[in-house]
């Protein structure tokens, strides 16, 4: 299949890539790993009169560790995140990673791109917003950092100017005590997960919970932080009570549709089972215990 | 906007140890840029929507599917296609194993599983059959039933050791 018809520019800098978007107008995409957007562009679902590529750019693919933080550059690949210390870490950080899609889209998919496209079903959406992260965004005004709540607004549409480029991902390191988990169900390895949940948790005498922070994903046109959920597990013994007041919750909160993946009944109650499963391992890797976790599906 | 059909994009890169270059349209994807400009129809096209993984290729060192860059991404890069595999007439360990096994039936999502299995024994000499499993979940196959892949690249990795 053939996109249609686009002008290639390739930048250098980031400077350049602004100036490239401010020259070309509305109709220019940059194009990163380009493993949502060239899909898309075959489809003619998005057709771009210009690409500019980012790939040449150097300095983009970093992974640095300031003290209590995690920096990605925007051209960080979700394998290079599988593969790396992040991922011992923070658990919840290399579940997503090592998850998304297969070896190869995840050799070449970005982090970064999979933000700025927004997609609802996007995994880096859901997981990162467990965790306290900013989105780093470079424009003819310099750079600002805008929180991952605040970044994504609706489906496919984030708060980057036409002229923005997304240069980086930081996260907070959470704190001890704390343990994470991002859990998929998908109905094979190279599509988009059904429904997804990401669960962080501190606990305080291993089995009270100090603070939560719940996560859904492909249930509504971005993900949902299950706020009420959140509360019904916050300063609360993980009993079992407790853990199915915050699974009620978190259905409650989901909106998914109807569609190839599902039917909406089916994905609100598959939402609310990941979250189940996601406190419990969350829970046990507070406690330091070493637990296996991530994206589920036929033949795994 | 006169833009569209736009200018040609000159794309050099090293194929199986070979400089190659074409210029072509920035829409020409990877593949196609392989198949139809380089000649070399070894890497196949099966979904053509980043599925099934027939079009997989080691571009720089990673697998990717080559159905979903566009060729002018892979500027400058270091490309191993099917046709890389066998060296002075003499196939390649994979190749063997998979011939040796039956790991492949109609063969037409053969270069791509090659390409991910030698990915995989390269990161995991000794391969687990979980490790195998995700290793080659980017691939799809409609006639083996993935066991004999699966016995193919147990065998691979047993003589590979050896050599």
């Amino acid at each position: 299949m053939y996109a249609a018809p686009f002008s290639y520019h390739r930048a250098a800098s980031l400077q350049e890539a602004v100036k490239l978007l401010q020259g070309l107008g509305e109709e220019a995409r940059v194009i990163a790993g380009g493993q949502s957007l060239i899909p898309l562009m075959k489809m003619r679902m998005a057709r771009p009169a210009a690409l500019i590529d980012i790939n040449f750019i150097q300095g983009l693919s970093e992974i640095q560790t300031p003290k209590g933080e995690l920096h990605f550059g925007a051209l960080v690949r979700h394998a290079d995140l599988e593969h790396s210390a992040a991922g011992v870490n923070v658990p919840l950080l290399h579940d997503c990673a090592a998850g998304i899609a297969d070896v190869q889209v995840r050799n070449q998919g970005t982090i970064g791109g999979s933000l700025a496209e927004a997609d609802p079903s996007g995994d880096w959406g859901t997981a990162l917003l467990a965790l306290d992260t900013t989105v780093v965004c470079f424009g003819p005004g310099g750079q600002r950092n805008v929180p991952l709540e605040e970044f994504i607004k609706d489906a496919y549409t984030t708060v980057l100017a036409h002229d923005e480029i997304v240069t980086g991902v930081h996260v907070k390191v959470p704190p001890k005590g704390s343990g994470g988990a991002h859990l998929a169900f998908k109905r094979s390895a190279p599509v988009y997960p059904t429904a997804s949940a990401s669960v962080q948790l501190t606990l305080e005498d291993r089995n009270v919970c100090k603070e939560a922070r719940i996560v859904l994903g492909c249930v509504g046109l971005k993900a949902i932080r299950a706020k009420e959920a959140e509360a019904a597990l916050r300063g609360k013994t993980l009993d079992e009570k407790n853990v199915r007041a915050a699974v009620e919750a978190a259905r409650a909160a989901a909106d998914p549709q109807n569609d190839m993946r599902g039917s909406a009944d089916y994905k609100r109650v598959l939402v609310g089972t990941l979250v189940k499963r996601a406190i419990g391992i969350a829970a046990r890797r507070a406690r330091g215990e070493w637990v296996a976790a991530g994206h589920e599906y036929t033949g795994r | 906007m006169n833009i569209r059909g736009a200018k040609k994009i000159l794309v050099r890169v090293r194929v199986n140890g070979e400089a190659r270059e074409a210029e072509v349209e920035p829409r020409t994807l990877l593949v196609e840029f392989l198949r139809e400009h380089l000649n070399l129809s070894g890497t196949h096209v099966g979904c053509d929507t980043s599925y099934c993984g027939a079009c997989t290729v080691i571009l720089n060192g990673r697998t990717v599917k080559s159905c979903t860059l566009f060729a002018p991404m892979a500027d400058g890069g270091e490309i191993t296609t099917v046709e890389g595999l066998a060296k002075d007439g003499k196939l390649h360990p994979i190749q063997e194993a998979f011939a040796e096994c039956h790991g492949l039936q109609c063969g037409y999502c053969t270069p791509g599983i090659l390409l991910s299995a030698l990915q995989l024994l390269k990161k995991y000499p000794k391969p687990t059959d979980e490790q195998i499993r995700k290793g080659i979940a980017g691939n799809t196959c409609r006639c083996t039933g993935y066991q004999n892949i699966f016995k193919s690249i147990r065998m691979a990795a047993a003589e590979m050791e050896k050599r």
